[in-house]
């Protein structure tokens, strides 16, 4: 197992070393020499050498066929907060639906929480075929430990071969936990997923150093197949009341819901009637708002678009508005339908927690902006004059 | 309190660019830097230190040239560095990785007779996969709270600590020891001193081999880690779009136009 140079088919063309995403190539006396220190085995070099001169052999099978072949279903994580499904669970619902038409198999939800029976409903009516209802007051709000236990102890039961979650901040701690403990792959912050049509394994591509590059990753050899999904890459489902599907109670031994981490508190920031990850708009500000004062011209326009608030990192370390405002790389990472960014300059930083938007209003003084370079739409204007007005016009058209 | 803070050394990625032509990462000059958000992970053991006394230890796992990050946290006040590394961690996913620094976690844990707090960054700014944390604290089978954007009080064996959420942030209780992944807003980390740097200049930095932190073969590397990497490639460039012209009346009715359809 490992990479190596053939070193008589190797031309020292370089070809691999620009290919390489990791740096980890380099030509050494006409010939390429990997560093496995940096290597991460990706196989990008493999496929661009014209030559044939880099042979990597991936590890063998971890289990057998068989018991790949044990493993069936496309699940989704159907994370609740204060007793209501979020919707990227419904997102991801209706991409299960096409995952799992193509494996020729069922669509489940999960549900823990407390009193989420209606919720589950809903699932069936987002096209879940099967919603595993777990219920109990101590799953009513998250805990990385009870919510683990009993999520582990049903994929052990069931054995689903996918399993999604949205990438948000509670998708991220408990997958991570979950894949450790049943020793499966987990993909985070996912922007597309596919089938194989031979293999039918799941096709898993996601941003990494900023959404500079994307990379696909598979799971071969370990069950289930996980991955944390980035809001807003899938459309909502049409809920059909009518839609028939299973609804099984699953009962736990109570000592899986032991936690050694205690809830206190739950507070909520109200700045924003629309949660920044969940947003179909977002109108954020930057350096050029000058104070926190000017903020609420943002939130006018926000509030007619029923859009939320975002801020670039200047508006934030200014102490204009709360971090978790913050959009870039030390943010979040938001893709909604339409982001303004009004008097943002547009620094890479900046660029990696937005530029996923459908699309971007970028409004400036500074033609030359970095900002102009991906807006849909650019505006070279003072944002003090022209929000005002965008606002007025919104209002007129939406009649609020 | 013995307080151990893992980090990563990352590109810095705000020079990362794409090639138009070749359509690769232009990599010349591409420094190496601590992970941001490790070093808010570093500040907060340091200040932890500060408070409570004990130890701190920072661990990384990488290339020898990782030397560095360590390095530079011992300048901002982290008292010991270790550096794993083997060529039998190439290709590690986050499962692995996770595995393998629990396993140095261990190690070291035996070593100072017990742990009490492991600090990491969210998330590194190359992989963006917030998976490592978690992972770390499972294979460990110790608490762990993420996106910790304060830590409130320690008293009696139990912290209380400020959660960061989608809404706003919860208030958690958590016995030591315990794993925090922290984000940015948790402290403003300061600048390494000139004794700092001296510091960490002399500072002699551990090596750990696979064999060293007992690392079990299977768990580590490629065959460690159930995800591949199959392919990568450059997104399209997100292209310019067209820039409304006109007096603030006629460019504020262009984009209520151009936009009509999408605001509901």
């Amino acid at each position: 197992m490992g990479i190596q140079i053939i070193n008589e088919k190797c031309t020292g063309c370089a070809l691999c070393v620009k290919a390489c995403p990791f740096s980890a190539i380099t030509i050494a006396a006409k010939k390429a020499v990997i560093d496995l220190h940096k290597c991460n085995l990706c196989g990008a070099c493999v496929s661009s050498c014209k030559f044939k001169a880099i042979f990597l052999e991936k590890p063998s099978e971890e289990i057998s066929k068989a018991d790949i072949d044990g493993y069936k279903g496309v699940w989704v994580f159907a994370e609740q907060k204060k007793g209501k499904v979020q919707p990227v669970a419904f997102e991801l619902i209706a991409k299960a639906r096409e995952l799992a038409a193509k494996l020729n198999t069922y669509v489940a939800a999960v549900l823990l929480g407390s009193n989420v029976e209606i919720q589950a409903q809903e699932l069936i009516a987002g096209g879940a075929d099967i919603v595993y209802l777990l219920n109990s007051p101590q799953l009513s709000n998250f805990l990385d430990e009870p919510y683990t236990n009993v999520l582990v102890k049903l994929i052990r039961k069931y054995k689903p071969e996918i399993i999604l979650s949205g990438a948000t901040f509670i998708g991220r701690s408990l997958m991570s936990r979950v894949a450790v403990k049943i020793n499966a792959g987990l993909t985070a912050d996912c922007t597309g997923l596919d089938i194989d049509p031979d293999k039918k394994l799941l096709l898993q591509t996601r941003p990494a150093f900023g959404g500079n590059i994307m990379a696909t990753i598979i799971s071969p050899n370990h069950r289930p197949q996980m991955a944390t999904v980035r809001h807003k890459v899938f459309l909502q489902p049409e809920l059909d009341k009518h839609r028939k599907g299973k609804i099984i109670k699953e009962d736990f031994p109570i000592n899986d819901l032991n936690s050694r981490t205690k809830l206190l508190d739950v507070i909520e920031e109200v700045e924003n009637l629309v949660n920044l990850a969940e947003a179909d708009i977002i109108v954020s500000g930057g350096r050029a708002l000058a104070g926190p004062e000017n903020f609420q011209m943002l939130r006018d326009l926000a509030w007619v678009l029923g859009g939320a608030v975002g801020a670039s990192r200047a508006a934030v370390d200014s102490g204009w508005i709360p971090y978790s405002h913050q959009i870039g790389q030390t943010g979040r990472t938001v893709s909604p339908k339409i982001y303004f960014a009004c008097g943002i300059s547009g620094q890479i930083q900046h660029l990696v927690g937005m530029q996923s938007a459908k699309i971007i209003v970028a409004i400036n003084k500074d033609p030359d902006a970095p900002i102009f370079k991906v807006a849909t739409y650019g505006i070279v204007a003072d944002i003090f004059q022209i929000i005002p007005v965008f606002t007025k016009k919104f209002k007129e058209l939406l009649n609020k | 309190m013995n307080i151990i803070v893992c980090i990563k050394q990352v590109p810095e990625t705000t020079e990362v660019r794409i090639n138009p032509e070749t359509n690769t990462l232009i990599r010349d000059g591409v420094k190496s830097i601590i992970n941001p958000f490790d070093v808010y992970a570093i500040e907060e053991g340091v200040r932890l230190k500060e408070k409570f006394g004990g130890k701190t230890t920072v661990i990384t796992m990488g290339p020898a040239q990782a030397e560095t990050a360590l390095r530079e946290a011992i300048s901002m006040g982290i008292d010991e560095g270790v550096l794993i590394s083997d060529r039998a961690f190439a290709g590690s996913d986050t499962w692995a990785t996770s595995y393998t620094l629990s396993c140095a976690i261990k190690k070291i844990s035996k070593e100072m007779g017990g742990f009490d707090i492991i600090l990491c960054g969210k998330q590194a700014s190359d992989g963006d996969t917030a998976q490592v944390g978690p992972g770390i604290s499972t294979h460990l089978d110790i608490p762990q709270v993420t996106y910790v954007k304060k830590i409130e009080e320690i008293k009696d064996n139990l912290a209380r600590v400020q959660r960061l959420t989608e809404e706003g942030f919860d208030i958690l209780e958590a016995p030591l020891p315990v794993l925090f992944t922290v984000v940015k807003e948790i402290n403003l980390p300061r600048l390494p001193s000139l004794k700092g740097m001296m510091r960490a200049k002399q500072a002699k930095i551990s090596h750990w081999t696979a064999k060293d932190i007992d690392a079990d073969l299977h768990n580590i590397g490629l065959s460690g880690s159930p995800t591949n990497v199959i392919k990568i490639f450059t997104p399209p460039a997100r292209e310019g779009g067209q820039m409304l012209v006109g007096d603030t009346a006629e460019v504020a009715d262009k984009l209520v136009g151009l936009l009509k359809g999408e605001v509901s």
